[in-house]
């Protein structure tokens, strides 16, 4: 037996189809689903059915929805691009008519994410780094293997990776870090290396004051022939110095990193005795530069890590990261 | 991974000090220390006290009077909130004079005319507990011997402790076990560490024999030793042992399940038990399993195994456990459990860690496999521990054990060359100072001359096995901090590439047109993309945070739209707003990834289409674009009759017009918003004018204004072009000054009214030459274009 909706969804391109401006859209929509729909209705009613039989009958609801939904979603497009263009004729424009224009006298503003990567770019460049980038959308082999993190490895799990609908399950991601630059580098480059990688970085984190599922990182390399894990905590040293002023301190902490070894986190000292932890570093993991094709025999390195949104939090005293992507203005121009 | 000071001292008993210092050394360990607790302390003056009487207040219902025997020979009135004690409880009992640990002093007081001379507490007034809903009753908890008056501490027989919550690498599996950070915390501290004996005397018949033990996968199970335990005890487990589970996260639950969890968290090692009466045929088979093989876990859910994972089978073969992740609820012990089959494994990490990402599993013991447990000697010093105290809970302990051997790591010992030691670290370490770091926590070191030493790694470290790895262990124990600090002498010249210089360069530029740089998050809500007039291709994510945050952007003005509607929305008026981000476009056949690009946007609410053309123009200059036209073309998303294609030398790079305005009111703004995309990689990466040096002239310039009718579709470029190609090297500066439509134009044109400069580099124009070239402007403007002077 057809259903109520099931009518009314069969109507439904018709109508669509003879609706002249995205507002009979809107109305055909709020008709066909909103709260006093037949969809509405039918859905309150499912919870009135044999639990057996109301699998069945939610799934064939959903169906015919969904293809509603889609159909919507067309006349929508087709109402809202080129099928609207006569009616705009008269208001058409010869967009090389460029008549002198008096830009408004106020200064725009970087974001102060912005703000803060630049600074950090322009210290390591002053170190002698050049600046290295690298896509959004990683494989598996970038994100973790290469990284000396096998599939079925416990740290895996802790990057919170959010995944991407493309090739095998898991097999393409948004980069839970900056680190497979360092790959992407060293399989395309020669050592002496000396990068620093900033980028977005997504994890799936809830928003709230002090996370977001997609921040900053920046990532630092270095590979030449006699690097060591001195020459690394004194370029965190150096960088430390140069970003926050001489009389911030750091420190080294042992740590674990699947990519690096030995591993240590960072810390700076803050002025009242305490530690700050600021990132993570290590020195390259021998299968790491194995994976790239380089030689751990006759090559080391070091590699950094750490947040570039923490830096402009640290530095403007901002309570709540959302800001950052809110885009109010009465923020953005405070910077 | 929680420890207790108390605990470590049994392991080695130096280990003493200020526990912020201690922290201090854990830290530089590697143990990093995430929360230090002293506990177990009591505020002097809190004694036992038993009520002797309950009587209501008489002015007051929510109080009650308690006559209390504090072990002084008389009795004490106090006034209490709480009505959860009987006649005859043992209760805390803070004196007169006592300071709580919030710093509330205890006084003689009255309250509504009564007198109250002390205060009994419940858990959360004395910070042992979150309890707060009764006072403590301690009938069941006391010491023996303890009575009315004695200390509390000594009533309970606490003392003070430090609970330190640490956290572990994945690459230490030996330190989620006290036994582990103890040794590590010993050799730090350079004090003795001696784990204790357990081994327990046995009667009856010996069981190896009893029970048949078989490893069909010897990749799968490394190890399997299992004893049997007769008439274990059935009831809780004695206070002690709860209280320490309790104090490092983990319920108690009855005495042989705590005793396992006990042993796992003293020494690391999982355990698991067997109902042996249960296990069919006494038999036990440790294979992969079949794919749609099926067991009931003990946690009651029916699970669906696949081809792989580890399982543990009885003697008809029927999976009873799930290898190293959970046991099965056919053999779970209960209470007519006689013969306990305990058993301790090794299991291959990566296995495990399969089967319990699959099953989305992670219990404590599968943390620890997948991390590589320990498959030495310390198994049967484990399995001891686990014997010995079933032992003392009244267990018989029948002698034998099972021991059966699968495919173990292979850690032959390593030779470790100094020069590569020192040369990573940069230290310059002796090899018996080496050797001495290693050692102190259990590796086996042997100098064979200054050049290396030959180390043998440890069975409790199974992620450690190479050369790097021992100079990790090195770095560790001689401390980061004492590692010198230099700096490496790059002989590189840094800089940013030519493509960050020139992003940098368009940031400045609108920066000064006035715009603010906003950074949406690239996820869009399903149909965002449609809803803004684009194909609704958008990759989708597989486990977005938000599903309505779902769909990476193929284009940046979804998240636009959204800033813009925004700051309409927070009364923050009109806006201009750009960005410069990564679009992610469907992957090339063929191609993995997808087709990402770094685009800029501007977008200027309350302004038409032509202050997005003055953008554009502003960065073509700024950047040397050779040859930038508007081509007509209805972008999607935009008003296509004020909308065109931005194309530099040739190639499409983007659009710019004004957004449409179905496409607004789908988005929530208001007004018009005039917009620009540019795929900014293929702009910046594309061919740039060269700025050639043009002397300047000495001599005066002339100007003419010339006006036109041009029908509309004659597009204003194409005057401007025509009066360039007439005027030659002359001309100097062109610029439209006046656009008008009415009266005295005739209807389906305009007047465009430019103003152009002439000046020649040599010479001092003549009238004669600039009534010359006024001529050629009209003559080819009106032959080249249907343009014709206005008069």
């Amino acid at each position: 037996m057809m259903e109520g909706y099931e009518k009314a969804a069969a109507d439904a391109e018709e109508r669509l189809a003879s609706a002249a401006d995205i507002h009979a859209v809107a109305d055909i929509e709020r008709d066909l689903l909103g709260r006093r729909s037949q969809f509405t209705e039918a859905k309150r009613r499912l919870g009135d059915l044999d639990p057996g039989d109301r699998a069945a009958a939610g799934r064939r609801l959903n169906a015919a929805r969904e293809r509603v939904e889609a159909s919507v979603a067309a006349a929508r497009a087709r109402l809202t691009a080129s099928g609207r263009a006569d009616r705009y004729e008269a208001e058409r424009l010869d967009l090389t008519e460029r008549l002198p224009r008096v830009v408004p006298l106020r200064r725009g503003h970087l974001h102060p994410v912005t703000q803060a990567r630049d600074r950090l770019e322009d210290v390591f460049v002053g170190m002698g780094y050049t600046v290295a980038e690298g896509p959004e959308v990683e494989s598996a082999w970038y994100n973790f293997e290469a990284l000396n993190i096998p599939e079925w490895h416990p740290a895996r799990g802790e990057f919170d990776t959010i995944f991407v609908n493309l090739g095998q399950p898991e097999e393409v991601m948004l980069r839970s870090h900056t680190s497979p630059v360092q790959i992407r580098v060293m399989e395309n480059r020669e050592p002496p290396i000396y990068i620093v990688a900033p980028g977005r970085t997504f994890r799936t984190d809830t928003a709230d004051a002090t996370h977001l599922p997609a921040f900053n990182q920046i990532e630092g390399l270095a590979v030449d022939r006699n690097i060591t894990l001195g020459d690394l905590a004194g370029t965190i040293d150096e960088f430390v110095r140069a970003l926050f002023g001489r009389e911030v301190k750091a420190r080294l902490r042992p740590s674990y990193f699947p990519f690096t070894e030995p591993s240590a986190e960072f810390d700076i000292s803050r002025p009242d005795g305490s530690w700050l932890e600021l990132g993570g570093c290590g020195m390259v993991h021998p299968n790491v530069l194995r994976n790239c094709g380089i030689d751990p025999e006759e090559w080391q390195g070091f590699a950094f890590g750490f947040g570039i949104d923490r830096l402009a939090v640290m530095r403007h005293d901002i309570d709540d990261i959302r800001e950052f992507v809110n885009n109010d203005v009465r923020f953005l121009s405070q910077f | 991974m929680k420890v207790l000071l108390s605990w470590l001292r049994e392991f080695a008993p130096g280990i003493d000090g200020d526990p912020a210092a201690l922290s201090d050394v854990l830290s530089a360990l590697g143990l990093a220390v995430e929360e230090m607790t002293v506990t177990g302390s009591v505020p002097d003056g809190v004694v036992l006290g038993r009520v002797l009487e309950l009587r209501p207040h008489p002015d007051a219902d929510l109080i009650q009077l308690v006559e209390v025997d504090d072990g002084s020979g008389s009795t004490l009135q106090v006034c209490c909130g709480a009505f959860n004690m009987a006649v005859g409880d043992l209760v805390p009992l803070a004196r007169v004079g006592t300071v709580m640990p919030s710093g509330l002093e205890i006084a003689r007081r009255k309250i509504r005319g009564q007198a109250s001379e002390g205060m009994c507490c419940s858990e959360i007034e004395l910070e042992m507990g979150d309890d707060t809903d009764g006072i403590m009753i301690l009938n069941n908890s006391v010491a023996t011997g303890a009575g009315p008056g004695t200390p509390l501490a000594e009533a309970l027989a606490l003392a003070p402790d430090v609970l330190w919550d640490l956290e572990v690498g994945a690459n230490r599996p030996d330190a989620l076990s006290v036994m582990g950070v103890a040794r590590d915390l010993a050799a730090a501290l350079g004090v003795g560490f001696e784990p204790p004996d357990w081994s327990t005397p046995a009667s009856g018949p010996d069981i190896s024999d009893a029970v048949d033990v078989e490893i069909v996968d010897p990749t799968l199970c490394g190890r399997f030793v299992g004893r049997v335990l007769r008439n274990t005890p059935s009831g809780p487990s004695p206070a002690w042992m709860a209280n320490r589970l309790i104090a490092l996260g983990m319920r108690p639950i009855n005495s042989i399940v705590d005793i396992s969890n006990y042993v796992m968290l003293e020494l690391g090692q999982p355990s698991h038990t067997f109902d042996l009466a249960r296990v069919r045929g006494s038999r036990i088979r440790v294979r992969r399993a079949r794919d749609a093989e099926t067991v009931t876990t003990l946690d009651g859910v029916d699970r669906s195994l696949v081809a792989g994972d580890g399982v543990i089978a009885g003697g008809d073969d029927a999976v009873i456990g799930i290898a190293g992740v959970m046991g099965g609820a056919s053999t779970e012990i209960g209470d007519g459990t006689t013969d306990v089959l305990v058993e301790m494994a090794w299991w291959d990490p990566p296995s495990i860690s399969r089967t319990a990402k699959r099953l989305n599993l992670s219990s404590e013991a599968a943390t620890r496999f997948r991390r590589g447990a320990d498959w030495g000697y310390n198994v049967e010093r484990c399995m001891n521990r686990f014997v010995k105290l079933a032992a003392e809970l009244g267990a018989e302990v029948t002698p034998g054990m099972i021991d059966e051997r699968g495919n173990l790591p292979d850690r032959r010992p390593l030779r470790v060359r100094t020069s590569r030691v020192n040369g990573l670290l940069g230290t310059s370490l002796s090899a018996a100072a080496m050797a001495g770091h290693l050692r102190s926590i259990g590796f086996g070191a042997d100098v064979s001359g200054p050049a290396g030493l030959d180390v043998t790694i440890p069975t409790w470290r199974w992620d450690t096995e190479t050369e790097t790895d021992v100079a990790e262990e090195v770095a560790r124990l001689h401390g980061y901090e004492n590692i010198a600090r230099t700096v490496p002498t790059a002989n590189e010249a840094g800089g940013l590439s030519p493509y960050q210089q020139d992003r940098r360069l368009v940031r400045d530029v609108l920066v000064g047109a006035g715009c603010l740089e906003s950074q949406p998050m690239p996820f869009v809500a399903p149909g965002a993309l449609a809803a803004v007039g684009l194909p609704e291709d958008g990759i989708t994510l597989s486990n977005p945070v938000d599903d309505s945050e779902s769909v990476l952007r193929t284009s940046l003005l979804p998240g636009q739209l959204r800033a813009v509607a925004y700051n309409q929305r927070h009364f923050n008026g009109d806006v201009r707003l750009f960005e410069i981000g990564h679009v992610y476009l469907p992957a090339p056949e063929g191609q993995l990834l997808p087709d990402e690009r770094e685009f800029l946007a501007v977008a200027l609410s309350g302004e038409e289409a032509p202050a997005a053309v003055a953008v554009l123009d502003l960065l073509a200059e700024a950047l040397a674009l050779p040859a930038v036209e508007l081509r007509e073309a209805s972008p999607p998303g935009l008003l296509t009759t004020r909308s065109a294609e931005v194309v530099v030398a040739g190639r499409a790079r983007g659009v710019v017009g004004e957004v449409d305005p179905g496409v607004l009111e789908v988005s929530g703004v208001a007004g018009r918003v005039a917009w620009l995309q540019l795929d900014l990689q293929e702009v910046l990466n594309g061919p740039r004018a060269r700025r050639r040096y043009r002397p300047v002239s000495k001599y005066p310039p002339s100007e003419v204004d010339l006006a036109f009718v041009v029908p509309e579709g004659v597009a204003a470029v194409q005057v401007e072009r025509a009066l360039r190609a007439a005027a030659g090297s002359l001309l100097v500066r062109i610029e439209l000054f006046d656009v008008y439509r009415g009266a005295g134009v005739t209807d389906g044109a305009r007047s465009l009214a430019y103003r152009l400069r002439f000046q020649a580099p040599d010479r001092t124009l003549t009238d004669a030459d600039v009534a010359d070239v006024r001529q050629r402007c009209i003559d080819e403007t009106s032959r080249r274009t249907k343009a014709t002077l206005r008069s």
